[in-house]
């Protein structure tokens, strides 16, 4: 139930989201989701890629600083209040999210949403229990 | 192990009676065929016969750096240049360098001294010495390399950079002990990992490692990373080049000073005042062998202090604490005083902090301000940003236990801090410019 995200430490400098973006088009890595979250300093790029393996291995080997997280993938209903009633569940199970992005793909009339949980078990036992549709890695990776 | 049982092992009184000879008749000699040390001596009303004991050396003046460079090239020099055999310099980062002679007889007692020490430093006649300090001008290469001869080891000239072909002979060649910088011995372990060479096929097993000035912690990271012992020598050009002190592999802990060649002492770098044993400051030495360019009271401007205990290698010449920093090197930040190397210690003794930093040192209106920049590495990277910043933090609030100054703490890219293959450039004073 949980998909790899790689993230990679970016410095507030410019050129170097187009260095990492260029890096993974070469070695022919598609990226499926993204998110930046910066500071005055420095940056973390997150992705979710269709080959997370090939991009890691390909980031390290330009000298990035790369490390793999395990990300959570759920399916949003997309209407009002839709992103609203999932958050919710999360706080009756009580599961606090680190941070979470959405996805560019849609999957049938849903939205897809990324979270990182400091609880990923808890999460998907919460969402499940909910009937919330959690995505299996190999469904993102190839949306 | 000793290379000269005699001298090595000389009792303190034997070493003081020896001293007070030699610095007398190089005394008598300066002032006989230097013009500088007659006036300077004269200046300071004091004869070579005033010195009578090792005490009286405190009533003669200092010689610093720039009476080199006022005397450039040969001012000081106290024989005609038919008996110098060798000129080394400085490299002058400032001005003109700093430029010494040898007689055939300094560089022989040079060889000596470095034979001493290498021996000091655990290596034998049967070791592979692959010497990666500059070849040239820099006193380093051909010091080591005439000391690797003495001592009958097979020496490598191998000189610094190229690190690709360092690593190739020193896997073809079987290198055994390494002489260069800390900095370069570093960035030959990240080398070696990066090309996937594997510590057992190489068969260093120490290396001896001087010119610029590092910690306890920079040598426990260089023992572990390149699976050696790692021996701080000692040494500056204008009083010999490397091979003044050196650790003994059996304490590694302190640099004995051969003390039938030099004199040191410990000043108060304001005042000038000879402190005791044990107390830390600047470091004086007096040259009592040297022909070509006999120094008195040379200002070393590298900070230690003297430990006068007597030492489990046997050897009877007492050790200077390994230095702390230089006190040209000591920045002072809203009027505190910090040497690159306390930081450098605060950094070391965190958790997978990088050994590769850098000190930014500038001005806001009036106010001093310090960056210290960190490199992030596999290890301490987080996708969270919060994680980041507690690690910048983290660092910060050491530094501020430590030295008292607030700092900013930006972490940057791996590889991103410039490696040097010689001396490291740690700081960036932007005050100046």
């Amino acid at each position: 139930m949980k998909v790899e995200q790689i993230s990679i430490f970016i410095e507030n400098k410019s050129g170097r989201l187009a260095d990492v973006t260029q890096t993974l088009g070469d070695s022919g890595i598609n990226i499926r989701a993204l998110s930046l979250a910066d500071t005055s300093d420095f940056g973390i790029l997150r992705l979710i890629v269709d080959k997370s393996n090939q991009a890691e291995k390909t980031l390290k080997e330009h000298g990035f600083t790369v490390s793999k997280t395990e990300v959570i993938a759920v399916e949003v209903p997309d209407r009002p209040a839709g992103m609203a009633s999932i958050l919710k569940i999360l706080d009756s199970g009580q599961v606090n999210v680190e941070y979470m992005y959405a996805f560019v793909e849609r999957c049938g009339g849903n939205a897809v949403i990324i979270f990182r949980f400091d609880d990923p078990e808890a999460a998907i036992e919460v969402l499940t229990r909910n009937g919330v549709h959690v995505l299996e890695g190999k469904q993102v990776y190839n949306m | 192990m000793l290379w000269n049982d005699e001298f090595e092992t000389l009792p303190r009184e034997a070493i003081e009676a020896l001293q007070l000879k030699r610095l007398q008749q190089t005394l008598a000699r300066v002032c006989a065929t230097v013009p500088f040390y007659k006036q300077h001596f004269a200046n300071a009303g004091i004869t070579p016969g005033m010195v009578r004991t090792l005490d009286d050396l405190r009533r003669l003046p200092f010689t610093l750096k720039q009476d080199m460079r006022d005397n450039y090239p040969y001012g000081l020099f106290a024989v005609p240049l038919d008996q110098i055999v060798r000129i080394h310099a400085s490299s002058g980062t400032t001005g003109k360098p700093t430029v010494v002679g040898y007689t055939k007889r300094d560089i022989d007692n040079w060889a000596e001294l470095m034979a001493r020490s290498f021996v000091a430093a655990g290596a034998t006649r049967g070791d592979v010495i692959h010497n990666a300090y500059g070849y040239g001008l820099f006193t380093g290469g051909l010091g080591a390399h005439y000391g690797a001869e003495r001592l009958g080891a097979s020496v490598i000239p191998m000189s610094g950079g190229n690190t690709q072909k360092q690593m190739m002979i020193m896997q073809d060649f079987g290198s055994s002990v390494i002489t260069c910088t800390p900095s370069y011995s570093l960035y030959l372990a990240e080398a070696l990992k990066e090309s996937g060479i594997e510590l057992s096929s190489l068969k260093l097993r120490i290396g001896i490692l001087g010119a610029e000035p590092w910690s306890e912690e920079i040598r426990v990271e260089i023992e572990r990373s390149l699976g050696i012992k790692a021996i701080d020598i000692y040494g500056l050009s204008e009083i010999m080049g490397p091979g003044v002190a050196i650790e003994c592999i059996e304490a590694q802990h302190g640099l004995h000073i051969w003390e039938d060649h030099f004199i040191p002492e410990i000043i108060d770098p304001e005042s000038g005042e000879v402190l005791q044993d044990g107390d830390r400051g600047e470091l004086v030495i007096t040259t009592i062998t040297k022909e070509g360019i006999p120094l008195i009271r040379y200002r070393t401007r590298d900070i230690t202090r003297i430990i006068a205990e007597p030492c489990i290698c046997g050897r009877t010449h007492r050790r200077l604490e390994r230095m702390s920093g230089r006190s040209d090197d000591m920045l002072i930040i809203r009027g505190v005083n910090v040497f690159p190397s306390q930081i450098e210690s605060v950094l070391f003794s965190m958790d997978g902090v990088e050994p590769h930093y850098q000190l930014i040192v500038d001005r806001e209106g009036t106010l001093d301000t310090l960056e210290v920049q960190v490199e992030v590495n596999e290890e301490t990277f987080s996708d969270e940003i919060r994680k980041l910043q507690q690690l910048s933090q983290s660092i910060s609030r050491s530094i501020k236990d430590l030295l008292g100054i607030t700092c900013k703490v930006r972490l940057v890219e791996p590889k991103t801090i410039a490696r040097s293959e010689g001396k490291a450039k740690r700081v960036i004073d932007r005050r100046q410019q």
